[in-house]
């Protein structure tokens, strides 16, 4: 039954303007939604937009600035740059890692070190970040691996500036090193101030100097195309080098103190009392720096780490010892300053008791030294005189005086990691110990034992207020600064060290006469150093227990262990009429101060003021003096 | 001497269709890198599309018509040629190597569907019953899946919303209209698993461009980015970043529009859109002008179907819509889909210029 239909043209026509005209209202509708979001792009974020399209084309490369050199006070280089070339390696590139190093192998020398620390890395780094293989390529090994580069895919050659540290471990606790910056470092530094740089000053002063060694990083703002391939140069900062530091320290004066020290543990530190410039910093063992630069394997490292002379400890800095008698010198200004006259004697038949007390007081000379005046008891180191003003001071004025002679304080030196040694005292006790104090406890700190610890660059500081008569300068190892890009040279201005516990001027002149003694008397603990000496030297001598003596044993050094024997101490300064050199010698389980650790300063003193070597000089380039008119004075506070 | 209107031109449509082409060539040389080969051969295509343009327009609508079926079946051997040949090659195949130049079938589908369906529709009654749609499906959907099988899902959705545009105008009844949407609702996740890996990726990509920003989402981001930092005024001729840096992929075909935004901003974006929009309502007007059905569904056809690319290409560039691979008309650098888009204007040309002749 099929419908036969007819077209109806006028109503064929009205369907259509109908779905004409509804297809006409839906064109305009989604014209408005084009436009609408056309606006919602180019009006409303615009600037969304505008900031990820710069993002796109401008990369910014940072320009790694050269780090600052540093000098010893005549030039001589302790840490300089050179170029390198570096073998790195983006895993991410690499089809096959194994593969590829297996490839290396063949072109240039790989060690078995070079694969572990890479695999290390790898393990710590992300894949796509551009990772060191091999340090220092020479020549041939570059020139081989750039021919065969096009099929070693996520290999590269870097030509980056690396540290290098020309004399080796000579004064390496002083200049320190520098090494890559470790995820702990990346947590306390700024980063934006390291873009692109892979080192920062772990240790010494290239750690405490830091910010003025690193210089500024300059960038180049490139135009890249979406290949990341570079297009334009849009802008560019240069880098600011680090600034070239010149330490007061003297590399040959070092070498003589590092070679008379020898194969011993221990520490020498010598200072211009007038400046407060270190001369000399010594800590032995010494280690090669150069070792950290690119990482030390961890081979060498624990063999550093436990060896028992522990050369990683900077024992000038941080090494603390009781002082011995080295530190009657500085109760002999107290006992004067709080009014006991220098002429005023002690029996000393070889031991002293406290009232009440059976217990003995060993003199080191067991027969006694009779009666002592404060002259005889420095020279001939009386301990019997000391334990006698010990008690008679108390431990209260023992504590005011010799904390103001800057023990048991920083001494405010311009390196980290300074230790600040312990003067005792009952109210110390009580807190650290909760006990109380005991009278004998004031008896053994009047000959620098007990509790008492010192370092060996606050000896040769407080030292230096007696060499100064009454002044005393901070310690300093940098002296000046030099910025490279403007040719200036500023020197830093001495710091006073803020201390000045005696009063009468006179009382230096008493200790100095019998510290000369020490060392020229005939009778002095230090004479063997005297005898030939072309100045005059004020000195005293010190032996610092290391283990405990019972009450009737005596002490034979032969009978105890090397590790066991006593730490040998000389504190002097020279020569006595104008004192340009002090000086604190501390030679662990050396035995006597006179015998071990005198001779080492005669030979550091005798070098430094008659520039007479025991040993051939070093090969040290000579210093060109800056003209003065470029040097700008300025002081520069503890950052 | 000849008279315009013996040439049977329609001047509104003549002017708009040169404004695009000029605004062609001037993107087209920044896009292009400043290539003025480039450019010259674009020329070369212009001219050669607005010849075919003309000669469409002599061809009286009642031979178009006439013509319809044979067209549609002439297409249809040469698709099935095609995918012939990409069987045999084991591969994608779009193109017919006809010795002297390659050729795209798929474009004559472009025209041959609408104009098929049109003579369709003007055979019967309309709106049309159940029987004339089966068949008007039936002619829609054999060169849509071929097309679908080379693949090209870009001119497949071209070629079925010109056909469903005719259809629609012809008539078809809502309460079917309604029924189908339904229905398509209902198969669209069958439609779904039956999509390449790749165009499934470019569909779920626009809702998170950044989920893969170098991947997938690459061409939306870096588009989206070319038009919004092109702000009010633009950037300026030539000084498009994301483009000269070839930030944008395909910038000289079907992402000129990201180009053209970058470079001129929204100003110059509502003025090619009102260009546009003015071709566009040209052909509708000359779909209400024409004097018979098959002239009008083919007009409106026509009409429609080029706003439909113009909205697929921006919504695409402006990431409102997936990506394909529809240019943009007339400024997109390409030639058979400007030939056959030309052929389009012809006709449209023709139905109007030839209504008053048939109107003696």
């Amino acid at each position: 039954m099929s419908q036969i239909r007819i077209k109806d043209y006028a109503d064929e026509a009205r369907i259509f303007y109908a779905r004409l005209f509804i297809l006409s209202i839906v064109i305009l509708i989604l014209v408005c939604l084009l436009l609408g979001r056309i606006i919602y792009l180019q009006v409303m974020n615009y600037d969304h937009y505008v900031t990820l399209s710069q993002k796109n084309r401008i990369s910014v490369l940072p320009i790694i600035p050269v780090r600052g050199l540093i000098l010893d006070r005549s030039g001589a280089v302790l840490a300089q740059n050179f170029l390198a070339y570096t073998l790195e390696i983006v895993p991410d590139q690499a089809e096959n890692v194994p593969d590829l190093l297996r490839e290396l192998g063949k072109l240039v020398q790989l060690t078995p070190k070079d694969l572990k620390r890479f695999t290390r890395l790898r393990k710590d780094r992300k894949g796509f970040e551009s990772l060191p293989l091999r340090h220092r390529l020479s020549e041939v090994e570059a020139a081989r691996f750039a021919v065969n580069r096009h099929r070693l895919r996520g290999a590269d050659l870097r030509a980056r500036l690396q540290r290098h540290y020309p004399m080796g471990s000579l004064g390496v606790h002083l200049v320190g090193y520098v090494g890559r910056i470790s995820d702990s470092d990346l947590k306390r530094i700024d980063k934006a101030a390291y873009r692109g740089m892979n080192y920062l000053g772990k240790l010494g002063v290239e750690a405490s100097y830091e910010d003025i060694l690193r210089g500024r990083a300059g960038y180049e703002q490139i135009e890249t195309n979406a290949h990341g391939r570079r297009v334009r140069l849009l802008d560019r900062r240069k880098p600011r080098a680090g600034k070239n530091l010149y330490l007061s320290v003297d590399a040959r004066l070092q070498a003589v103190a590092e070679q008379a020290l020898g194969t011993r543990r221990g520490a020498v530190v010598a200072m211009d009392p007038k400046t407060g410039g270190v001369l000399t910093f010594v800590s032995t063992p010494t280690y090669d720096p150069n070792l950290f630069v690119n990482g030390i394997d961890e081979a060498s490292y624990s063999l550093l780490r436990e060896s028992p002379d522990k050369p990683l400890i900077n024992r000038a800095l941080a090494g603390q010892y009781a002082p011995g008698s080295t530190i009657k010198v500085f109760l002999g200004l107290a006992a004067l300053e709080f009014g006991r006259k220098a002429s005023k004697r002690t029996f000393c038949p070889g031991y002293f008791t406290l009232r009440h007390s059976r217990h003995r007081y060993r003199c080191w000379r067991k027969s006694g030294h009779g009666s002592v005046d404060l002259r005889r008891a420095i020279v001939e180191s009386c301990d019997v005189y000391f334990y006698d003003l010990a008690a008679e001071l108390g431990i209260n004025k023992v504590y005011d005086f010799l904390t103001g002679m800057g023990f048991g304080r920083y001494t405010g030196i311009d390196l980290d990691g300074e230790k600040r040694g312990l003067i005792p005292s009952p109210e110390w006790k009580r807190r650290i110990h909760n006990q109380p104090w005991y009278p004998g406890e004031t008896v053994i700190t009047g000959i620098g034992q007990g509790f008492t610890l010192v370092t060996p660059l606050q000896l040769a500081h407080s030292l230096s207020f007696i060499a100064n008569r009454g002044f005393g300068m901070q310690p300093r190892v940098v002296y000046a600064i030099e910025d490279r890009a403007n040719k200036v040279i500023e020197l830093l201005k001495p710091v006073p060290s803020d201390l000045n516990p005696v009063k009468n001027k006179q009382h230096y002149d008493v200790v100095i006469k019998a510290m000369t003694d020490v060392v020229h008397g005939p009778s002095g603990t230090g004479r063997r150093i005297g005898y030939n000496a072309k100045y005059k030297i004020a000195g005293k001598t010190g032996t610092s227990q290391v283990i405990g003596i019972k009450q009737n044993e005596v002490y034979k050094e032969k009978n105890v262990a090397e590790r066991h024997r006593d730490h040998a101490l000389f504190v002097a300064f020279a020569p006595v009429e104008d004192p340009q050199i002090a000086i604190a010698v501390i030679v662990e389980n050396g035995g006597h101060g006179g015998s071990a650790a005198a001779p080492i300063a005669r030979k550091v003193m005798d070098y430094y003021l008659y520039k007479v070597l025991p040993q051939k000089a070093l090969g040290v380039t000579p210093f060109v003096a800056p003209p003065e008119d470029k040097v700008k004075k300025r002081q520069l506070g503890r950052g | 001497m000849l008279r315009t209107d013996q040439l049977h031109i329609d001047w509104p449509l003549m002017v708009g269709l040169l404004t695009l082409s000029f605004i062609s060539l001037f993107v087209l040389y920044s896009a292009g890198g400043e290539d003025l080969g480039m450019v010259f051969r674009q020329v070369l295509r212009i001219i050669m599309a607005f010849a075919v343009m003309i000669a469409v327009a002599q061809v009286a609508p009642s031979s178009l018509m006439r013509w319809s079926p044979y067209l549609f079946i002439g297409g249809m051997i040469l698709l099935l040629a095609v995918w012939g040949v990409g069987v045999i090659g084991k591969g994608a195949q779009r193109w017919l190597n006809l010795g002297l130049f390659q050729f795209q079938p798929a474009e004559i589908m472009k025209l041959a569907v609408p104009m098929t369906l049109a003579w369709l529709f003007t055979k019967h009654p309309l709106p049309p019953d159940l029987k004339v749609l089966g068949l008007a499906a039936l002619l829609l959907g054999f060169p849509i899946i071929l097309v679908l099988k080379q693949p090209d899902l870009g001119t497949a959705l071209m070629i079925a919303a010109s056909g469903l545009v005719v259809i629609f105008l012809a008539g078809m009844r809502w309460r079917l209209i309604g029924l189908l949407t339904l229905a398509a609702a209902a198969i669209a996740p069958l439609i779904w698993s039956h999509l390449h890996a790749y165009q499934q990726k470019r569909i779920t990509t626009l809702f998170d461009p950044w989920a893969d920003p170098l991947g997938s989402g690459y061409h939306t981001i870096q588009s989206t980015i070319a038009v919004g930092s092109g702000g009010i005024f633009g950037k300026g001729w030539l000084n498009g970043s994301q483009s000269q840096l070839e930030f944008i992929p395909e910038r000289s075909t079907d992402f000129i529009f990201a180009v053209f935004s970058e470079e001129f901003g929204l100003i110059g974006v509502s003025i090619l859109l009102a260009v546009y929009v003015f071709v566009v309502v040209r052909g509708i007007y000359i779909a209400y002008c024409a004097k018979d059905t098959y002239a009008r569904l083919l007009a409106g056809g026509f009409a429609l179907t080029f706003f439909f690319y113009i909205f697929v290409n921006i919504g695409m560039v402006s990431g409102v819509l997936p990506i394909v691979g529809v240019p943009l008309p007339l400024i997109s650098y390409g030639g058979t889909s400007m030939v056959t888009l030309m052929a389009a204007f012809g006709i449209l040309m023709s139905i109007h210029t030839h209504r008053k002749l048939l109107s003696h």
